[in-house]
């Protein structure tokens, strides 16, 4: 939580004044009980109406200077706190911002939205509180506390009986009960999940006439739940009963030695009313000092999280940022080691020749990538190269690797092992924002932003003319869809896309990444919504586009990529075939029966397959 | 039937009406804490008095009754003991009360949503189901709990109060009476100016939490276009205004403290003055004026307390009635004098069939299909063409409008939907296991089945090979969502667990993209041993099945558009022969 603080610099007059009030308001409230005895003493047994008037202006004045100083301090606090979650919520956006895929995979947006959001504004809460309450409640308590000393040496001493014995009881109670709520907190957690699958299984819990079953193990847990609330209300139940009794033996011993004291002439019948005054306020004082302890506990939770979120480095360093250069690009560009042995399993594959020929768009070298916290690669030893201008499909099943190798190239991910050359260049070398420029993605699942379509697909190219939009929209076969909606390209698309079906969505997040005119364009399964007639005009278009673009369909279906100038065929990581379709028909026996299990009859030809696994 | 009828909200006196029928369960419990809750207090306002008299023994030097001064602490502390039992089993009281309360509502909630029509579960936000059941319940907990327990000591303090310093003396009665309203009045001025504060505050905060949900969550395009800059640009705006909002409405809300506080010390010093002088006139004692002191105090805290506890009570409400409307939505009809069907056939006769999930947007109409048992039925087209719609009318998770289904002869309405359901085995391509072990995900659907009975079935849906290689075998705990199988092994699973019941009439869902070849062969084999002999409807994918199948149900945009054999379908030239001349023959 500590490091957290750094926000606050901005605001260190606020954090220091705020306090500083509230210390000036409790010292006038401490003065408070002293004018009542004096009132008493001297105004009611001396007779003086005057000095009763007196007083009570007194009163009333220390009451306004109080009001003003709070007032002022409440100020500050809300200032330095707002100001400081503002200032956090902006680090830490920004920080998310810089953050690569891998960690975006391993932390989840979920988590860090949470963050973002709901912690923050914890965090801010018991900054606002800290800075009120802090120094207040405790002033209070031990001002209170020699308040009763300067009154009468001994009778104080009861407070100081009272005071830690009292805090042993109100904190002991907080210690108890904290873990016990975390084990309600569980249990709270259990129930939510059952409800959950409940809904999400709800077909199939049906299908199977699961229900009675189901209440009764919902009964079960939300019983389980109830005890454990008992169980701690139980314990929380003591608190006041027992502050009360403590408190309440403590007045009746004020008064007892306050009035062996009086007897004595030490004191006077004013100050025992005062003393008495004193001992309540830090009664109150105390419960609100444990309220803001449970408070700042979970705020310090919530800022440890933070924290946690703040000191994630991206696993991908920028060479364009702070002119860092990354430390391992010790390849110099464009020279790929050529005496590198070529890959035996990526059959046709060839290094990249270093400059002598106009180097090629992109270009594998002996990669490897395995996923942080995964113990197996993701691709293994992936070694080949694509000319510029060609279209390259790439096939293979779930988990073979497809996305992770398009997503080698603008370094979404680094590499384990080998390197990945755009243009000859090691993309580590570039700087983030050159190397994605010149690539336009269309990811698997397609996502929109809420804002006009003209807007979304400015993403691509923030100058894009109209034409230039609508030329996209037509290769992506998407202008029957802008022409469709009212008011065409200001059409305004609602958070997340909700109000455009899966395949308009996919079919405009085509559009954006080709409003973007990159050199090379990727598109990871982003046609899997698409009828297989418009999935073929959009191929069509694709090849039309002007400039030499190099393309890469990643697809399940056959049918996507057969076209392709060379398709590379994934197997479990591995490259277990490159070429064009008619070769790999005849040479990949993986290829064959992916193509076949889509297109030709299957007369048990599984039995093949199997035996080979 | 024909329209989902929504609950109207509900009043509310309404909602109160129903948090006390739960409430009347435990009218013991309720009744102690009210007396308890009288007790304390009582208890809590006659101390004062106590010790009141005691300060007035208490003269100069030398003048000190502390044998009388011993009677009445010893009292005092009599009256302290008793006061703090009686609030401690006032809070047990309500405590057990509450979250019995609690638990009850929670529990009729929950075998509501059993019992709800999926048209309801399916066009309602799951997170908000959830969240009424948990959160809100959870809220209304707290509310019910804290406004119980304030609301009533609160009032009965005040009520109490009054009484005790009328008791002693009307003039500074009506002091502390005239002043207090002051700071009532100034606290609802407060919260009336700042509610419109906090109102911007919320939209600005929604509005941020919205981009932050758009711009984290699907950072990976953000990065892709390096659109960072403009997104955190965009943040910065509202992350301004927001801090601009939060500053207004937290300063101005947290004045309610120090301006009440204020109040009170005005309180304090309006009861000294004239306290003091009634003092000088005789009209009352030191002890009594200390006494006064601390009712002064006393007497405007309920007052502040209340007001926090009747917002905390509204909140309380308003959750209780969102949890209300959820347990009074419609749940699906009872099945009176429903016969039970036994054992099916598997033949299935489908007459007329219109349905719509919206009224006004026609979907099927007048569908006829005859099945006869043993039977391929294959449904295809592209995706979302509404093959889900065809599952649930046939399972009865959702009921035509008009037309008939019968299975073996057996009009569907007239059988009981779990008789129906028990003789369908349904492997969907969403597949959803339960939160518990392998074995237990199996014998879903027959709880007794002996070792044997789930060995075969696993060997037989091809996952006894993989159950093996687990690290606790068929004892592994699968987890939420099914994180720790791959989505062809949780297939393998789901056919497994229809492989145990062996109903005559399946449900499948071929396995598209999702799943690697391998996998999709060995559950292509599953379902070929599955469906031997079954009446069978698959959603299928592949050319082999379609061609096999004895009728393939085209569909297009939700609706049945030609239905046939493969060769009828062809020679027809319709919307079957440019599928499949697309996706086949390139």
């Amino acid at each position: 939580m500590t490091k957290l603080l750094v926000y606050l610099k901005d605001y260190k007059k606020e954090t220091i004044l705020g306090p500083l009030f509230k210390l000036l308001e409790a010292s006038f409230e401490l003065f408070v009980p002293l004018v009542m005895a004096s009132l008493i003493d001297v105004g009611i047994a001396g007779q003086d109406r005057n000095y009763i008037y007196r007083m009570c202006a007194v009163l009333i004045v220390l009451a306004l200077v109080g009001l003003v100083c709070a007032v002022t301090a409440q100020y500050f606090a809300a200032k330095a706190a707002v100001g400081f979650a503002a200032k956090l919520r902006h680090a830490l956006f920004s920080h998310i911002e810089t953050l690569s895929f891998t960690e975006m995979d391993t932390i989840g947006t979920s988590t860090m939205i949470t963050r973002m959001t709901s912690d923050i504004n914890q965090v801010q809460s018991g900054v606002n509180l800290v800075i009120r309450l802090f120094l207040r409640s405790p002033f209070i308590v031990f001002g209170a506390m020699v308040m009763a000393f300067t009154v009468d040496v001994k009778a104080a001493l009861v407070f100081v009986v009272t005071i830690p014995l009292l805090s042993i009881v109100v904190f002991a109670i907080i210690l108890v009960s904290i873990p016990m709520f975390q084990r309600v907190q569980g249990a709270l957690d259990r129930i939510l999940c059952h409800t959950r699958e409940n809904l999400s299984g709800v077909r199939v819990i049906r299908a199977f006439n699961k229900e009675e079953e189901e209440m009764e193990a919902f009964e079960e847990s939300n019983g389980r739940l109830m005890n454990l609330q008992l169980l701690v209300g139980r314990v929380s139940a003591l608190m006041n009963p027992l502050t009360y009794i403590i408190i309440n033996a403590a007045i009746i011993a004020v008064i007892w030695i306050g009035g062996k004291r009086v007897y004595s002439g030490s004191i006077t019948q004013g100050e025992v009313v005062a003393l008495v005054s004193y001992m309540s306020q830090i009664l109150v004082e105390l419960i609100k000092l444990a309220n803001l302890i449970i408070n700042v506990t979970k705020s310090a939770a919530c800022g440890k999280r933070i924290e946690e979120l703040l000191e994630v480095r991206s696993s991908i360093t920028d060479p364009a940022a702070d002119g860092q250069e990354p430390a391992r690009s010790e390849v110099p560009t464009a020279a790929p080691h050529p005496s590198s042995a070529p890959s035996p399993s990526a059959a046709g594959a060839a290094s990249p020749r270093p400059q002598s020929a106009p180097s090629p768009a992109v270009a594998f070298s002996h990669v490897c990538m395995a996923y942080a916290g995964a113990p197996e690669e993701a691709l293994t030893d992936l070694d080949f190269t694509v000319e510029r201008g060609q279209t390259i499909g790439i096939i293979g099943g779930t988990g073979s690797g497809k996305s992770t190798l398009v997503n080698l190239i603008p370094r979404f991910y680094d590499v384990t092992k080998g390197t990945v050359y755009v243009d000859g260049r090691d993309v580590r070398e570039y700087p983030l924002d050159e190397l994605r420029q010149k690539i336009g993605v269309v990811m698997q699942e397609s996502v929109l932003f809420a804002g006009s379509i003209a807007d979304n697909l400015r993403w691509g190219n923030p100058d894009a003319t109209e034409e230039e939009m609508w030329n996209a929209l037509e290769t992506a076969q998407a202008a029957e869809v802008v022409r469709g909606k009212r008011g065409g390209l200001s059409f305004m698309i609602e958070q997340g896309g909700k109000n455009l079906s899966g395949g308009q969505r996919q079919r405009l997040s085509i559009a954006r990444a080709v409003v973007k005119d990159p050199e090379i364009l990727i598109l990871d399964d982003s046609a899997s919504a698409l009828d297989f007639a418009t999935d073929a005009k959009l191929r069509a278009a694709l090849r039309g586009l002007h400039g030499e673009k190099t393309i890469f369909i990643v697809s399940q279906r056959t049918s996507s990529i057969r076209s392709a100038d060379r398709i590379l065929v994934l197997d479990d990581g591995k490259a277990v075939g490159i070429g064009r379709h008619d070769e790999l028909l005849a040479e990949c026996a993986v290829y064959r029966e992916i193509y076949e299990s889509q297109f030709k009859k299957e007369n048990r030809k599984g039995g093949a397959a199997d035996g080979r696994a | 039937m024909a329209e989902h009828k929504k609950t109207e909200k509900l009043t509310q006196a309404a909602v109160l009406g129903r948090v006390f029928s739960y409430m009347r369960r435990y009218l013991p419990l309720l009744a102690l804490s009210l007396v308890l809750a009288g007790i304390t207090v009582a208890l809590t306002l006659y101390f004062p008095i106590l010790t009141g008299k005691a300060i007035d023994l208490i003269l100069e030097k030398g003048r000190v009754d502390f044998s009388r001064m011993f009677l009445i602490l010893r009292d005092g502390a009599v009256v302290v003991a008793l006061t703090a039992l009686a609030q401690w089993l006032m809070n047990l009281c309500s405590n057990r009360m509450t979250y019995r309360i609690v638990r009850d509502i929670r529990k009729d909630a929950f075998a509501t949503l059993e019992r709800l029509p999926l048209s309801y579960i399916d066009s309602h936000s799951h997170g908000d189901i959830v969240s009424r059941i948990i959160a809100d319940a959870d809220t209304f907990a707290e509310g019910l709990l804290m406004g119980f327990t304030q609301l009533f000591s609160g009032v009965a303090a005040i009520v109490g109060t009054l009484g005790f310093m009328l008791a002693i003396q009307v003039k500074i009665t009506l002091v502390v009476v005239l002043i207090t309203p002051v700071s009532l009045f100034a606290a609802s001025y407060i919260a009336k100016k700042t509610y419109v504060m906090f109102r911007e505050q919320s939209a600005a905060r929604g509005e941020q939490t919205a981009l932050i949900e758009e711009m984290i969550g699907h950072q990976k395009v953000v990065q892709a276009f390096r659109h960072e800059k403009e997104a955190l640009e965009r943040f910065d705006e509202v992350n301004g205004r927001l801090r601009d909002c939060s500053l207004r409405a937290i300063f101005f809300s947290s004045l309610t403290n120090p301006v009440t506080r204020f109040v009170n010390s005005l309180v304090y010093a309006g009861v000294g003055i004239t306290g003091a002088l009634s003092a000088i006139a005789g009209g009352i004692t030191v002890g009594q004026l200390s006494c006064f002191l601390t009712y002064a105090n006393q007497y405007t805290k309920p007052f502040n307390e209340i007001s926090g506890v009747i917002t905390e009570l509204q909140n309380a409400l308003a959750c209780a009635a969102r949890i209300f409307e959820l347990i009074g939505e419609k749940t699906e009809q009872t099945e009176e004098g429903a016969g039970v069907l036994t054992e099916a056939d598997g033949s299935v006769d489908v007459e007329n069939v219109c349905f719509s999930y919206q009224p006004g947007q026609k979907l099927i109409e007048d569908f006829c299909l005859h099945v006869s048992s043993g039977q391929r039925i294959a449904i295809v087209g592209p995706t979302g063409c509404g093959k889900t719609t065809l599952i649930n009318l046939l399972m009865r998770f959702y009921d035509a409008q008009s037309g008939t289904i019968a299975v073996s002869g057996h009009e569907i309405k007239s059988i009981t939907r779990e008789s129906l359901r028990r003789n369908y085995g349904m492997v969907l391509q969403e597949t959803w296991l339960k939160n518990g072990t392998i074995r237990e995900n199996i014998t879903m659907g027959k709880p007794d089945a002996a070792e044997e009975e789930i060995l075969a079935a696993a060997k037989a849906s091809h996952a006894h090979n993989f159950i093996r290689r687990l690290p606790e075998g068929y004892d592994t705990v699968v987890t939420e969502d099914g994180g720790n199988l791959s989505q062809g092994q949780k297939q393998l699973l789901c056919i497994a667990r229809v492989m145990i019941c062996l109903p005559p009439m399946l449900i499948l869902d071929e396995a598209t993209s999702s799943i690697d070849t391998r996998t999709e062969i060995r559950i292509q084999k599953a379902f070929d041993t599955m469906m031997q002999g079954r009446t069978s409807f698959i959603v299928a994918h592949r050319l082999s099945t379609i061609r096999e199948a004895d009728v393939i149900l085209v569909m297009k945009d939700g609706r049945v558009v030609e239905q046939g054999n493969h060769e009828e379908l062809l020679a027809r030239q319709g919307f079957y022969a440019g599928l499949y001349n697309s996706q086949f023959s390139d």
